[in-house]
């Protein structure tokens, strides 16, 4: 893998910087030229859908992926070298662990692998048990463990070394609404610590929650970077949108759309309104332009509608 | 469509998109059938020749004409001195004492000394006709040679020395009924002078006699190499079948490396400080353990219940056992490496070990196949693993001698290991 050369080193390296990636898979460009800047203790969201490049961007971070083109130092090392795999807490979204072994002896296996032994090893098994509560689990075999357990436990192996940039990729794949809380509280107990984060994931709901910047990815470019509000507020000046969807498309639809300033797609119309009184003054002329309308459906903008509204495609198409 | 079709219909579309496995779910019986065909019918070829050395310390007619009559046979490679060599080119025969060593050495299953007098009593028609043994010496483990040797040492005394077969027959005939007559001793006289000239003349030096009877020629045969073995063929097949099953071991033990792979496990440990270099050295140093401690525990319940000599061959066994386990602990990591999913390694190990194992000797011995396949079985793991478990549980040899088996063994693990590692760099980056 092609080592990074940064010119001019910063003073105070930051815990990822990603300039001009790129990286293509036969004929698809699974990344194209993304440049990132990480800051200490923050917690980044890739927000994207499936196949959108994100999992690519974190395999080259943590140097299982060679790009085609640009560079990547962590606390100023290059991706793959020493230094930077020992920097880095790669949770990957596999279930990468040692089924025949218990929850114990994976983490001491994964410590060993990261240099750790004696005491050290001792206390970071005893640290990522706790952190994972899985203390009464600890001498169970991984395959006799629930999928929540798992995944708790996939998550701790990639902490027992004690990494200072820690990659999650989509870390919650297939658990229950239960486990998944749990694996936010562990998250944010990590944030808390001021550890800094990468977390991909193809739910809003996720990366409102736990990320203090959220970079939202499509077709292997980031298309949008910014805070939760500041990323709907840059889409979106009014603090609501109305969509209305109508039995038929028909002219006096487009009219009546284009008069209000809506855009129309089949026969769903969509506006942006400030106050609520809007609604009913567009509900009235509908019903004056002789519309027969089927659903109607006010909601406040969302990463969802940030991503519709940059893209022209749901999330989870 | 009925759900038992559907069902077939989904295995058959499986199979299909799985070219691999499509293409060795045919190719698998027809190589079987090649190989194991190739064996038994000997590829076309004659029976295998039997490699035999013969040292004539009499240097009569009589054992002239022996020798002469075993150099005819077909089935019989004779050989009286070593091949020479750009150091050695006129080697002096073999003697007593290097035959003897030849054959313990495992280069010829049969050695025949004549020894001097013989041609005073080449044959005898029964114990009270004085009669010189010639001498077998054996290599127990080879059950077929000795008995061939003997009896086409019977045949030879039929079809090669009619003329000595006839005197002899004639003066026993005359002690026993006190003596011819001098008109009958002259026809007797007459009759023999006409069949020595007929012998004399090359035409019919080698014509088919008639004539039966057996054991005419003395034989006392003897057991160089295996003779105080209480279970001979055991220790040959505590490391043919041994060697074969480790095969196995190493290819099961090396098939961790892609389970690793499918469940991301190996990205995981390859995106720690742990090099795919050490990754397999280390899956390596497991096979190597589980492959040495299967054939110790093998050899161990052979010394306990079929009593192979295990405790004065520790030496040989430890040299031998860790050289095979290396060697085929690196045939089981290249295997793995080429293979992209479980399947396919357990197609492709299936092929290759049993072929391996057919035609280096671990089903059975070598020395039962044509020339071709004997020379074949020196690229297998097998051949040369026997070949040096053999030296040490059956020849006896030290280990000083077991140098060409582990050279080899040894050479072709670091060989196959560097292979696997080059390929396995698929595994290193995307």
């Amino acid at each position: 893998m092609a080592a990074a050369v940064f010119p001019v080193p910063p003073p105070h390296p930051a815990p990822l910087l990603v300039s001009g990636l790129v990286k293509h898979f036969g004929s698809v460009k699974a990344v194209d030229n993304i440049s990132l800047e990480l800051h200490s203790g923050e917690c980044l969201g890739l927000l994207g859908p499936n196949g959108a490049g994100k999992s690519t961007l974190i395999r080259a971070i943590v140097g299982r992926v060679a790009p085609d083109a640009g560079a990547i130092s962590i606390f100023g090392a290059p991706a793959g070298s020493p230094a930077a795999c020992a920097a880095i807490g790669w949770i990957p979204q596999e279930l990468a662990l040692y089924p025949r072994l218990t929850a114990a002896e994976n983490l001491r296996a994964f410590g060993r692998y990261s240099g750790l032994t004696g005491k050290p090893l001792s206390d970071a098994v005893a640290w990522c048990l706790n952190w994972s509560a899985l203390e009464d689990r600890a001498d169970a075999l991984v395959r006799t463990l629930s999928g929540g357990m798992k995944r708790r436990l996939n998550m701790a192996a990639g902490l027992i070394h004690q990494p200072r940039l820690v990659l999650m990729d989509e870390p919650t794949v297939g658990v229950d609404p239960q486990s998944r809380n749990r694996i936010f509280e562990m998250i944010e107990a990590l944030r808390d610590r001021g550890m800094t984060i990468i977390y991909t994931t193809h739910y809003m709901e996720e990366a409102e929650r736990l990320a203090d910047r959220i970079a939202i990815v499509d077709h292997g470019r980031i298309i949008a970077l910014d805070t939760h509000q500041a990323l709907i507020q840059n889409c979106f000046t009014a603090s609501a949108q109305v969509i209305a969807r109508f039995r038929d498309s028909s002219p006096a639809l487009s009219v009546w759309a284009s008069t209000h300033g809506g855009s129309l797609k089949d026969s769903t119309a969509e506006f942006a309104i400030d106050h609520p009184t809007d609604l009913a003054r567009l509900l009235d002329s509908a019903a004056a332009a002789g519309l027969d309308l089927e659903d109607l459906a006010l909601r406040r903008p969302n990463l969802e509608s940030v991503f519709l509204h940059l893209t022209g495609r749901e999330l989870r198409d | 469509m009925p759900q038992f079709l559907n069902i077939a219909r989904i295995a058959l579309i499986g199979l299909r998109r799985d070219r691999f496995a499509l293409a060795l779910s045919f190719l698998l019986p027809i190589i079987f059938f090649a190989v194991f065909a190739m064996i038994y019918s000997g590829h076309g070829s004659t029976t295998p020749k039997i490699s035999i050395i013969v040292v004539d310390q009499d240097h009569s007619q009589a054992s002239a004409q022996l020798l002469h009559s075993l150099q005819n046979e077909d089935s019989l490679k004779v050989a009286t001195g070593p091949e020479p060599t750009k150091e050695n080119p006129t080697p002096p025969d073999y003697t007593a004492a290097s035959a003897e060593a030849a054959v313990k050495a495992g280069d010829v299953p049969v050695a025949l000394i004549i020894p001097s007098g013989y041609g005073l009593h080449p044959i005898s028609f029964g114990p009270a006709q004085p009669a010189t043994q010639i001498e077998l010496l054996n290599d127990s483990s080879d059950i077929i040679a000795p008995q061939m040797v003997n009896g086409l040492l019977q045949k030879a005394a039929m079809t090669s020395m009619p003329t000595t077969m006839a005197q002899q027959g004639m003066d026993l005939t005359g002690r026993n009924i006190g003596g011819f007559t001098p008109e009958q001793q002259k026809r007797v006289d007459a009759q023999m002078a006409a069949m020595r000239k007929y012998m004399a003349d090359p035409a019919n030096a080698n014509r088919p006699s008639s004539s039966g009877g057996g054991g005419m020629i003395q034989v006392h045969s003897r057991a160089v190499v295996g003779e105080n073995k209480p279970n001979p063929m055991i220790a040959f097949y505590a490391a043919a079948f041994g060697v074969m099953f480790l095969l196995w071991t190493a290819s099961g033990a090396a098939g961790s490396l892609l389970d690793e792979a499918e469940s991301g496990t190996l990205d995981r440990v390859l995106a720690s400080r742990v090099s795919m270099g050490t990754l397999l050295a280390g899956k390596m140093t497991f096979a190597i353990l589980l492959a040495f401690t299967q054939l110790t525990a093998m050899f161990v319940f052979g010394w306990l219940v079929y009593r192979v000599d295990l405790p004065h061959h520790i030496p040989g066994f430890v040299v031998m056992g860790l050289s095979t386990a290396f060697a085929v602990a690196a045939f089981g990591m290249l295997l793995a490496s080429i293979c992209r999913s479980r399947a396919q390694l357990g197609a492709l190990s299936t092929i290759v070990i049993m072929s391996m194992s057919a035609i280096g000797g671990s089903m059975f011995p070598r020395y039962f196949m044509p020339k071709a396949m004997q020379t074949a079985g020196l690229f297998t793991i097998n051949g040369w693993a026997i070949d040096g478990f053999t030296k040490v549980f059956w020849r006896d040899m030290p280990v000083s001698a077991l140098w060409p088996q582990v050279t080899v063994l040894v050479s072709t693990g670091v060989v196959l290991f560097l292979i696997a590692r080059q390929i396995a760099r698929r595994w290193d980056y995307a």
